[in-house]
C-alpha cells in the first residue's frame, strides 16, 4: 500500500447568460442559427466599430453575486485580452482581469455522508465568447462560425476547496441549479451553455503546498467530469509514484477513450497583454441598483430546502431532491397544496413515481403528463384510504398513459378500497376455510404463514381490500 | 464663378440659400480644382465625383423646394479613417486598400443628414500614424504652400486639400495633434473638440483613448458650422458623453472683455523655432489688445507627455489592429499554407514600417514583467498631466502657445529618425493625454510657410475655444491667405 494522497481541485465555469443579445451587441443569442447568420459588424470586428455593454448582462452577474453571498464591485472593469485565433475577430477577448464584478462568494454542498461544506467562489467575472473553428468538411481549411462570438459569459471561478471528484460534482451540480434558479442561464450543457474546465492537483496527505495543477478542459457532462478528474488524479499519482514531476499544462478530456491528455504546456502558453478596454467605461454600480437586483431574488435553493425540511418535516436528502431544480420545487409545492397535511406522501410520489416516469419518457416535470393538481387528487384517495398505495401505482399508470382523473379511473375500474370490517371479515373466513393445512401449520407455530394468508385475502379481494385492517382483523382471527 | 472657392463655407451656405450659385456648380467647381491640382498635391485617396454630383443634385432640390438641412448642398471631404458606406476606406493602408465599408461613420452620418455633400476621401498617415503624411501607403501628401515641404500629419490629405481650396472643408482626427499640427502647418483653422464630444463609432481606431474627431477649415466659423452637426451623444460609442451641444455659432461674437489667458510656459523653451515663437507672442500681444489678461502658468509633468504618448498609443494600437489578420476583410498574403503564415504574410505585407514599429513597441510595453515598468506608469503620467491642466484652468480661461515647433519642414527629412519627428507633436499631446479641447489657427508666416497658434481649453468648453478662436480671425487677415497658385 502506497502513502496516500489528497486531490485539490478548482472549478471555472463559464456560464453563457440568458440575454436576448450580445454582450456588446445587438445580434441575437440564439442557439442553432445558420454559421454566421447571428454576427453583426460589432462581433465580426469591422474597422471602426465599438462595444456597447448589455445592462441585463450586468444585471444577471449581479444577481448570480448576490446569490452567492458575494461582495458586488461598486467599479468593475472590462480588459483586453489579446491573442491571435481565427474565431476571436479582434483578435482580443474583452473579459474583466483586475476587477471582477463580483468577488468572494461561497456555495454549500452536501457530501455523501449528510455532512456540509463550503465552497469558496473567488470571482465571478463577466466576458464575451468566442465564436467557433468547424475543422471537418472543409478539405484541407478550417471554417469559421462567428454566432457564438460575442455571447455574454459569466466566468465563476472557484477555490481549489474540492477534495474529490464527486465534491467537484456537487459544487457544479450547485452552481447549475443555481443559475437556472435565478434564471440566467438555460445550463445547457450540450449546447455548452454551461461548461467547466478544472484544476486537478494532488499532494501527500497533510501537505501544506499545493502541488503543481493541470487544467482539464472540455467537460461538458457531470458524468465526464467526474472521469475526467479521476482519471487525471490517477494518472498524477502515477506520474509521483514513478519518480516523475507533474507538469503544469492545459490538458484536453477524451471522453471516447476516457482520458485527458496535454494540449499545451505552462511555457507555450500565451502573454495575453491584459489592460483595460478603453472602449468601454468602468461599470459604476451604487447601492440603489444593487438593492433593485437584490428585489428581483427569487427563493434559493438552499432557503427553499431549509423550508421543507422544516415545514413539511423532509429530510436533507429529500429537500435537496426536490429543490435541484426551480421547476421541481413548484410542482411539488403545487401537489401539496392538493392534498395538505400530506406533505411527505407527496415527496414520496414527486421523487418515486412521477420521476421515474419523467426519466423514462425523457421529458421535464414542465412537460409531465399527469400535472400537479391531478397527482394530488389521487394522493387525496390514498390518504382518505380509499385506494391502497399498491392500487394507486396502477392508477397512476393509467392516468400517465390517458390523462383521465384518478377518480374516474378508480370508479370506472371498482378499484375502491374495500374498509367494510363485516366484509373483509367474511373473505378471511373464507380463506381460512378453504386452506386448513396451513391453518394448522400457523396455530402450531409457524407464523410465516401470516404473510400468505394476508396475500390471498388480497388475492381474492383482488388488491382492493385495506391492507391495515386485513392485517388487523387476521391476527384477531387466528389468535382468536 | 471662378472665384467659388475663394469663399468661406458660411459664405458658401449664404451663397447657396440666396440661389446665387446650385451645389451642383460648387460640386463641380470643386471637383474640377481637385481634378487639376490633386496630382501635384496627392491629398485624395478616393474622389467621389458622382455620389457627389447626385447628392448635389438632391441638395439643389431641396433648397428650390424650401426643405432644405442646414448645411445642404456644402461640399466637405472626410478623412479616410471615416467608414463611408459603400466607399473605399483605406485608412492609408495597404492592410485596407479593398476595404469597401458596409456602414457610415456617425460623423459621415450626421453630416450627411444636415445636407453635406461628400467629394471624396483624403490621404492621411497609415492608420493615423505620423506627422507628416509621409506614411501613407498612397504616397505622400505635399503642401500647397510649397510642395517640397510636408503638409503636417496624420490629417495631411484633409489639410492639404482645404489649403489648397480644393474642397470648403474637411473632417480629421487627432490622437497626438493629427489636425492641430497639419491645420498649423498649413494656414488651417483646426479644431479638435473635448475627447468624447464627437462619436468615435465608424472612426478607425489609431488609440481609443485619444481619438478624436474634428475639423480643418479656412475659419473658425466654418469648424463651429460642422461642429455643430457633429458633436452629440451617440449610443453606438460608449465614451461619448450625453451632455448638450451648446449652440456655438451663437456665440461666436461675445466679448472678450476680462478672459484670463494661460501662456504656458513649457512651450516657449528649447526646441521653438525663434520666428514662430515671436508670431505666437504678438497674438498673445493682439488679445492683451481685445482685453484679456495673460498670465504665465506652469505645466510640470507636460514634458513627460511624448513619452507618455508613446506608451499609451502604441499600446492601444497594437490591440486595436489586431483585427487585421487578414481572415474576414482587408488584404490577405497569397496562398497562405497554414494560419501562421496568413497572419505573419497578411500582415508583414499589409502594414508599413510606422505601424510596425507602433505594433511593436505597444506589445512591449504591454508584456509581462514591462507592464508595470511602461503602460501603467504611463497611465500615471497621464494623470498627472491632466491635474497639471485642471490647476491651470483654476487660474485661467484658455491657454495658449505654439502648435508646432517650426513650420512645415522638407519631405524626407525626418523620415529615418523616427524620435525626432515624434517631438513634432510636443505641444499637442498634452491636451489629447488629458482629452481636452483643443484648436489651431493661423498666425503670420515664417519664411513663407504658415505658422499656428494653439488655444487649449477645458473639457466641454468648445463654445468658449471658438468664440477666443473667432476673435483672432476678426482682427487679422491670416486665415484669408492662399497658397500662391491656389487662388
Amino acid at each position: 500500500m502506497t502513502m496516500s494522497w489528497e486531490t485539490v481541485i478548482g472549478l471555472e465555469i463559464h456560464a453563457q447568460l440568458a440575454t436576448g443579445s450580445k454582450i456588446f451587441s445587438s445580434a441575437p443569442t440564439a442557439y442553432g442559427a445558420a454559421p454566421n447568420t447571428q454576427a453583426n459588424l460589432v462581433d465580426l470586428g469591422y474597422p471602426g466599430v465599438l462595444p456597447v455593454l448589455n445592462r441585463e448582462a450586468v444585471r444577471m452577474a449581479v444577481k448570480f453575486g448576490l446569490a452567492v453571498g458575494a461582495t458586488v464591485a461598486s467599479r468593475s472593469v472590462f480588459a483586453r485580452k489579446n491573442y491571435f485565433y481565427p474565431d476571436l475577430p479582434k483578435g482580443y477577448q474583452i473579459s474583466q482581469y483586475e476587477k471582477p464584478i463580483v468577488e468572494k462568494g461561497r456555495l454549500e454542498i452536501v457530501l455523501d455522508d449528510g455532512a456540509r461544506k463550503t465552497i469558496g467562489i473567488t470571482r465571478a467575472h463577466l466576458e464575451e465568447d468566442a465564436g467557433k473553428s468547424l475543422h471537418e468538411d472543409f478539405q484541407g481549411q478550417s471554417g469559421i462560425d462567428l454566432n457564438r462570438a460575442g455571447t455574454p459569459l459569466l466566468e465563476i471561478v472557484s477555490e481549489p476547496d474540492m477534495r474529490s471528484a464527486k465534491e467537484a460534482v456537487a459544487y457544479l451540480k450547485k452552481v447549475h441549479t443555481l443559475v437556472r434558479y435565478l434564471e440566467i442561464c438555460d445550463g445547457n450543457m450540450q449546447e455548452g451553455s454551461f461548461r467547466c474546465d478544472a484544476n486537478v492537483s494532488v499532494r501527500r496527505v497533510g501537505a501544506d503546498k499545493l502541488g503543481t495543477r493541470c487544467e482539464i478542459k472540455n467537460l461538458n457532462s457531470f458524468r465526464f467530469i467526474e472521469k475526467a478528474i479521476n482519471y487525471e488524479v490517477a494518472r498524477q499519482i502515477e506520474v509521483i509514484e514513478g519518480g516523475g514531476t507533474i507538469k503544469q499544462e492545459t490538458r484536453l478530456y477524451d471522453p471516447d477513450k476516457g482520458e485527458t491528455r496535454a494540449l499545451r504546456s505552462k511555457e507555450e502558453a500565451n502573454d495575453y497583454r491584459y489592460f483595460p478596454d478603453p472602449d468601454l467605461l468602468p461599470v459604476a454600480l451604487d447601492d440603489a441598483f444593487i438593492s433593485t437586483v437584490r428585489a428581483t431574488l427569487p427563493e434559493l435553493p438552499d432557503e427553499k430546502a431549509a423550508r421543507y425540511m422544516q415545514k413539511f418535516g423532509l429530510s436533507l436528502y429529500d429537500a435537496g431532491v426536490l429543490t435541484a431544480s426551480r421547476e421541481m420545487g413548484d410542482y411539488y409545492e403545487a401537489v401539496v397544496s392538493g392534498v395538505p397535511g400530506h406533505e411527505k406522501l407527496a415527496a414520496n410520489w414527486v421523487m418515486g413515481e412521477l420521476s421515474g416516469a419523467l426519466n423514462k419518457d425523457g421529458i421535464e416535470v414542465t412537460q409531465s403528463r399527469i400535472d400537479a393538481k391531478r397527482l394530488a387528487g389521487l394522493l387525496v384517495r390514498i390518504a382518505d384510504a380509499t385506494i391502497s398505495g399498491k392500487i394507486a401505482k396502477e392508477v397512476f399508470e393509467q392516468m400517465w398513459a390517458e390523462g383521465q382523473d384518478a377518480d374516474a379511473i378508480i370508479e370506472a375500474k371498482g378499484l375502491r378500497q374495500i374498509t367494510d370490517t363485516s366484509a373483509i371479515e367474511k373473505t378471511i373466513d373464507e380463506v381460512l376455510a378453504a386452506n386448513p393445512r396451513q391453518l394448522a401449520d400457523y396455530r402450531s407455530g409457524k407464523d410465516k404463514l401470516f404473510g400468505f394468508f394476508v396475500g390471498q385475502v388480497m388475492k381474492v379481494t383482488g388488491g382492493k381490500a385495506n391492507p391495515a385492517q386485513v392485517n388487523e382483523l387476521l391476527k384477531r382471527k387466528l389468535s382468536g | 464663378m471662378t472665384e467659388l472657392h475663394r469663399l468661406t463655407l458660411a459664405e458658401l451656405n449664404e451663397g447657396l440659400r440666396a440661389r446665387r450659385f446650385s451645389s451642383v456648380e460648387l460640386a463641380r467647381h470643386f471637383l474640377a480644382r481637385i481634378e487639376r491640382f490633386n496630382p501635384t498635391l496627392n491629398a485624395f485617396i478616393t474622389v467621389t465625383a458622382e455620389q457627389a454630383l447626385a447628392a448635389a443634385q438632391k441638395a439643389d432640390e431641396l433648397i428650390a423646394a424650401g426643405e432644405a438641412q442646414p448645411l445642404a448642398g456644402l461640399p466637405v471631404v472626410h478623412k479616410d479613417i471615416f467608414c463611408t458606406d459603400g466607399v473605399l476606406t483605406t485608412c492609408g493602408s495597404k492592410m485596407l486598400s479593398n476595404f469597401v465599408a458596409p456602414y457610415d461613420a456617425t460623423v459621415v452620418e450626421r453630416l450627411a443628414q444636415a445636407g453635406v455633400v461628400m467629394l471624396g476621401k483624403t490621404n492621411m498617415d497609415e492608420f493615423a500614424m505620423g506627422s507628416s503624411n509621409e506614411n501613407s501607403w498612397y504616397g505622400p501628401v505635399r503642401n500647397p504652400w510649397d510642395t517640397k515641404k510636408v503638409p503636417g500629419g496624420s490629417s495631411g490629405g484633409s489639410a492639404a486639400a482645404v489649403a489648397a481650396r480644393l474642397a470648403p472643408a474637411a473632417t480629421g482626427t487627432d490622437t497626438g495633434g493629427s489636425i492641430r499640427q497639419p491645420a498649423a502647418l498649413t494656414g488651417l483653422s483646426g479644431f479638435k473638440p473635448t475627447y468624447g464630444r464627437v462619436s468615435r463609432y465608424g472612426m478607425i481606431a489609431f488609440a481609443s483613448s485619444l481619438d478624436q474627431a474634428g475639423t480643418l477649415t479656412a475659419t473658425i466659423r466654418d469648424g463651429a458650422m460642422l461642429l455643430a452637426h457633429m458633436a452629440g451623444f451617440d449610443a453606438r460609442d460608449s465614451t461619448s458623453v450625453d451632455t448638450p451641444v451648446p449652440d456655438y455659432l451663437g456665440t461666436l461674437e461675445q466679448p472678450l472683455a476680462g478672459l484670463k489667458v494661460g501662456l504656458l510656459r513649457e512651450f516657449f523653451e528649447k526646441g521653438l523655432d525663434e520666428e514662430s515663437g515671436k508670431l505666437v507672442r504678438e497674438a498673445l500681444r493682439l488679445y492683451e489688445k481685445l482685453g484679456a489678461k495673460l498670465i504665465e502658468v506652469s505645466l510640470p509633468n507636460l514634458p513627460l507627455s511624448v513619452p507618455a504618448y508613446y506608451v499609451v498609443a502604441p499600446a492601444e494600437c497594437s490591440s486595436n489592429l489586431s483585427r487585421f489578420d487578414g481572415a474576414r476583410f482587408g488584404h490577405r498574403c497569397e496562398k497562405p499554407k497554414d494560419l501562421l503564415d496568413m497572419y505573419k504574410r497578411s500582415r508583414g505585407e499589409g502594414f508599413g514600417d510606422e505601424v510596425k514599429r507602433r505594433i511593436m513597441t505597444g506589445t512591449y510595453v504591454l508584456s509581462a514583467g514591462y507592464y508595470d515598468a511602461y503602460y501603467l506608469r504611463a497611465q500615471k503620467v497621464r494623470r498627472l498631466i491632466t491635474d497639471d491642466f485642471a490647476r491651470a484652468f483654476k487660474q485661467v480661461d484658455v491657454l495658449m502657445g505654439p502648435t508646432s515647433p517650426t513650420p512645415a519642414f522638407d519631405i524626407g527629412a525626418k523620415v529615418d529618425d523616427p524620435v525626432t519627428m515624434y517631438l513634432n507633436d510636443i505641444y499637442t499631446i498634452g491636451a489629447n493625454l488629458a482629452g481636452l479641447p483643443a484648436c489651431s489657427v493661423p498666425c503670420g508666416q515664417s519664411g513663407g510657410l504658415p505658422v499656428g497658434l494653439q488655444i487649449i481649453g477645458p473639457h466641454f468648453a468648445e463654445a468658449k475655444l471658438l468664440n477666443v478662436a473667432h476673435w483672432y480671425q476678426r482682427e487679422t487677415e491670416w486665415h484669408k491667405r492662399i497658397p500662391r497658385g491656389y487662388e
